[in-house]
Order: structure tokens, then sequence, then C-alpha cells
């Protein structure tokens, strides 16, 4: 089993999970994520390779319904919630950014 | 009467409301009373409304003046999680990234316990996004043991824990994905429900790991408990993993007693709890028995393997879950140049330290290189866990352990170790993992500190668990009177 995660897996895995951590930060994740990999790490049982993997409690394949049509929440009630907008969309800054 | 309201328990207030010996605008100024005594000491609530709560009083009693029939909640006060959208007031779930967004829906339990009759009094503190054991991870406030103010009232719903010890409501509604319901339940001495998965609808619960999460009652007796899940159980369309089971009459059933069940007192959860509630559940083992269950030992060593699987599969459904507060739609947006500039400022700033480390866990857990040895392999013994259960269930009706290994710990005593704080959930996180109901009840203390009792039970026996439960307060209160 791996146990401890470096600094360079702490910012690589904040990157992914779009987290931007301060330095201060890295050290602390890196200490108390690398103490909770030993504890995860702990899993271990002669039969689990012959357990299947359970995603969920249920056996649910698919829920279907009649097929109407029933009104969704309205539009601008939605948009009531959202930090910027314009017109009917949602406003964001600019999805291309400077090259890095 | 009137004197007498906080006295009442749910059943016998919404009766009375009923009848008209009380109406429900004098129920809520005895509540709305006591939170002013206690919300300043206790700080359990995110929002509070007392304005809307007497306005939805008067429309009970209106139309009770008018002749229409009332929900068997009526007049009854309630506090809900503010994990569960209300469109009455903002919804946060703790997190600063939610501060001031107010839903554009309620959840279903949150309609169905309104549709009953009942008067939402306020929202309830909670460890952001239901991410912790104390609700000292809320990103506003610390909750405080009503037992003793210096202590966590437990969590992650510790908010609604804490309302109920110090009745300022009747009844609350808490989530539980690893024993969010029932572990604060112990700490503050109340009882508290985690139906099976699938019971209650899902639709408006701010998701963190999907497929544990289950709202559940929390409430000062396991009556209260029971009428209020007679409200929330039920299909509903809008959640998919809803069950179409039917809702068994809970309520009347408490009364059956315990003569037929045969309950296995699990030995692997006892050696990890502190002398004083390893006795305690001796002796509700003993008082099971005196009361004609037949009581056995067994030992479920998988169950030790679920702490470390729970700790992998939720952090990977919430950092799965949790990718939507990306500052587009709702909540706090941070500032940026570009888009994921802002997506990075938002969480960043918006996020507290224990959600942050749970999506980088989690996100870790399944990334390529890892997702075998770590997701995979917790999936496993995800099965592992339900077959174990599986097997003590077809010797048993009910296993019995503690809910929590220890009482109410010190506020700051575990906030700095996530590990230490992590191990609070042992006991309750096996039923999540296989989908299973559980209820804590309270069943002694420890120097003024309660301690809560576990009961749990195969995929829906919440019927069985709720007598049970109901055997072991009645034997207590019987005790007290002696």
């Amino acid at each position: 089993m791996t146990s401890g995660i470096s600094k360079a897996d702490v910012v690589h895995v904040a990157r992914l999970a779009r987290l931007n951590l301060a330095p201060d930060e890295v050290a602390a994740h890196q200490e108390q994520l690398s103490r909770i990999l030993d504890l995860v790490g702990a899993m271990d049982d002669d039969r689990l390779a012959q357990m299947p993997a359970m995603a969920h409690t249920q056996d649910l394949v698919n829920v279907l319904r009649e097929d109407v049509a029933v009104p969704g929440l309205p539009r601008e009630m939605l948009l009531r919630s959202a930090p910027d907008v314009e017109g009917e969309f949602f406003r964001i800054p600019k999805i291309l950014g400077e090259p890095e | 009467m009137t004197d007498g309201i906080l006295t009442l328990d749910a059943g016998a207030l919404s009766a009375a409301v009923r009848s008209g010996e009380v109406t429900a605008v004098e129920a809520v100024e005895a509540y709305l009373a006591q939170v002013a005594v206690q919300e300043p000491e206790v700080d359990a609530f995110l929002s509070l409304d007392a304005d809307a709560a007497i306005a939805a009083a008067e429309a009970v009693d209106r139309a009770r003046a008018s002749g229409a029939a009332l929900g068997p909640l009526a007049g009854v006060p309630v506090a809900f999680k503010d994990n569960l959208c209300t469109t009455a007031f903002p919804t946060t779930a703790a997190s600063k990234i939610l501060e001031g967004w107010v839903p554009p829906y309620n959840a279903t339990v949150v309609d169905r316990v309104l549709a009953a009759g009942a008067i939402a009094i306020g929202k309830t503190n909670l460890d952001e996004f239901a991410m912790g054991s104390s609700t000292e991870n809320s990103g506003y406030k610390i909750t405080r043991n009503p037992h003793d103010l210096d202590r966590v009232p437990g969590g992650s719903s510790g908010g609604s824990a804490a309302v109920i010890a110090s009745r300022m409501a009747l009844l609350a509604l808490g989530s539980d994905t690893g024993g969010s319901i029932r572990q604060p339940a112990s700490l503050s001495g109340i009882v508290g429900l985690k139906p099976t998965y699938g019971r209650v609808s899902r639709y408006g619960l701010l998701a963190y790991a999907s497929s544990l999460d289950q709202i559940g009652p929390m409430a000062a007796t396991v009556k209260d408990a029971a009428l209020m899940a007679e409200v929330i159980f039920g299909h509903d369309p809008m959640d998919a993993t809803s069950l179409r089971a039917p809702i068994p009459a809970l309520v009347n059933a408490l009364m059956e007693g315990v003569t037929s069940f045969r309950v296995g007192l699990v030995s692997d959860l006892l050696e990890v709890a502190s002398p004083a509630v390893a006795s305690a559940v001796g002796r509700a083992a003993a008082t099971l028995a005196q009361l004609g269950a037949k009581v056995e030992t067994i030992s479920i060593p998988e169950l030790a393997l679920g702490l470390p699987a729970y700790y992998v599969v939720a952090p990977a459904e919430a950092s799965s879950n949790l990718a939507r507060y990306d500052g587009v739609r709702y909540g706090f947006r941070g500032n940026g140049e570009t888009a994921e500039e802002m997506m990075v400022a938002s969480r960043s700033e918006g996020f507290g330290d224990e959600v942050k480390r749970r999506i980088m866990l989690g996100t870790y857990a399944l990334s390529a290189g890892y997702y075998d040895a770590f997701y995979l392999r917790a999936q496993r013994v995800r099965s592992l866990v339900r077959t174990a259960f599986q097997e003590a269930y077809s010797r048993f009706d009910l296993l019995l352990s503690p809910t929590s290994p220890t009482t109410a710990f010190k506020i700051g005593e575990r906030s700095e170790d996530p590990v230490e704080m992590y191990r609070s959930d042992v006991c309750t996180i096996p039923s999540n993992l296989s989908g299973d109901p559980a209820i804590s009840v309270p069943f002694g203390d420890e120097d003024g500190l309660p301690i809560g009792v576990q009961l749990m039970g195969p995929a829906l026996s919440e019927e069985r668990l709720l007598r049970a439960a109901f055997a072991l307060e009645s034997a207590r209160a019987e005790e007290g009177e002696r």
C-alpha cells in the first residue's frame, strides 16, 4: 500500500480539484492527507479479491416514468441566484486565458 | 394547558392543536420563548424567523377555524438541518460558498413536514456540507452541547441535535452519511433514526456522498421520531433511488415489545468504546433480555474495515458532487480574469479546510494509479461489510452496539486532528455502507453527559428498531421513577 503523499502530489490534486493552496496550506494538507492515507490504506482482507465492487446499495438499472412533459423551474427564478447574468444567460469571465 | 406546552410530545401537542385545546400560535410562542433563552448559549441556528413562524401558526389556526382537517404534526415546531433546501430560509450547508443563497424549491422532506402542519422555526448549524463529527467545521459558528456548553453536540447534524436537547423545537430533520444523525443524537441525549437508504427522498438535500446520504428524524422521544418518520417516509418520483416499499404504521407498533426478537450484541464495537459507554450498552443488552428478547454476543470483525472504506468512498463521491460549486450558477463568486481563475478563486475562498481536505482526498483516490488501491478496494470492502451484515441478520433480528465510542468531547479537543475525529464514526459507518437502518436512543449517562446505544437492523426493519428503542426508553423511564 502507498502511504504518504508528496508536496508535488498535493499541488497536483489541488489543481485537478480547482483549488489554490497557499504554501503553508500545502504543508498542512500534506501532513494530514498522509495520515489519512495511512488510515484508509489499512483495508486488508483475504476475501477482498472475491468481493464484487459495490458502488451502490440498490440494484437499480433504469427508473422510468410516463413520457409526459411537466413544467420545470422558471428560468427567471434560477437566474436570480446567479452571481452574474446577462439577459437570459449566466455570465462568466472569458474562457480562454493567456497561454501559461 | 398553555403552561405545559413544552412538556407535551409531538403527538400530544398536535392532538391538542387539532382539538383546539392549544392554538398553534400558543405552541409556537412557547417554543420561541425557549429559543430566546437557550439560543444565545447554544448557538444552534443558522437562520431563525420568529415572525414567519407566528404567521404559519396563525394559518394553521385559521385552517382549523374554517373546519379544515389538520395534519399529524399540526402546530408542532420543527427545525431543518441547513443542507435541506427551503424557499423560506437561506440554505448554506454551513458553507461560505452558499452564503445567502435562497433555493428556488423546497426539499421533498420539507414539503412533507410542512404539509403535515408543522411550523418551521429555523435552519440548524452543521459541519460544512455535513463533513464532520462535531459541528466545529461550520463556516459560521460553533454550536454547544446543551448538557455542557464547553462540549460539542456531535455532528454533522449537531445544530438539530442541540435544538432538540434544549427544547427549542420539538422535531428536527438531520442527514446521515456516516453517522451524522446518530452520533450527535448520542452526544446530545436525543433519539436519531437513520432510515434504510431510499426510504426518504433525497430531493433537495445538498449532496455530500449520494450513495450513503439519508435524511431522518431527530426527536426527544422514540415516539416522536416514529411520528416524524411516518410523515417523511415514502416514494418520491423526484429521487430515482426512492423506494416504493409500503410505509408501516410505526407509532402504533411501538408497544408491541421485543419478546420475539433475537438481538446480537456486537463485541467488536464494544471493544472500541470507553468503559462507561461499554457498560451502558451491556445494561441495554440486559434490559432487552429481561424484556424477553434473546440476546447473544456476536463478533463481526469485518465492520472494522468500514471506517477506512468510508473515508475513501465518501470523499470520492464528494469530490464529484462538490464540483458544481464553481461560482457560475449560484453562491459565492471569487475574482478571476478567466473562467478557470474565477472558479479556482470561488472554491478556494468559499470552501473551508475540511471540505478542501475531503475533495482532495477523493480526487486522489479516484485518480489514475490510485483508483484500484483505494476506490476499487473500498468498494470491495463495502461488499464484504454488506455480506457480513447479511450473515449476522440471518441469525439476529437486530444488532446492538454503542453509537459513539465516547460521550461528548470538549470543543477544540479533536478539531486539529482529522484522523482522531474520523474515528468518532466507527460504530455508525457500517450501516451507511450497507444501506441498512439504525437508530440511536439515550441509555444512561457518564457524569451528566448522555450515552446513546445503537440498534441496527436489515433493510426496511425500522419498525423493529423503533420497537426495541421504545422498550429501552420505557425501561429507563421506569428506572428513573423507582
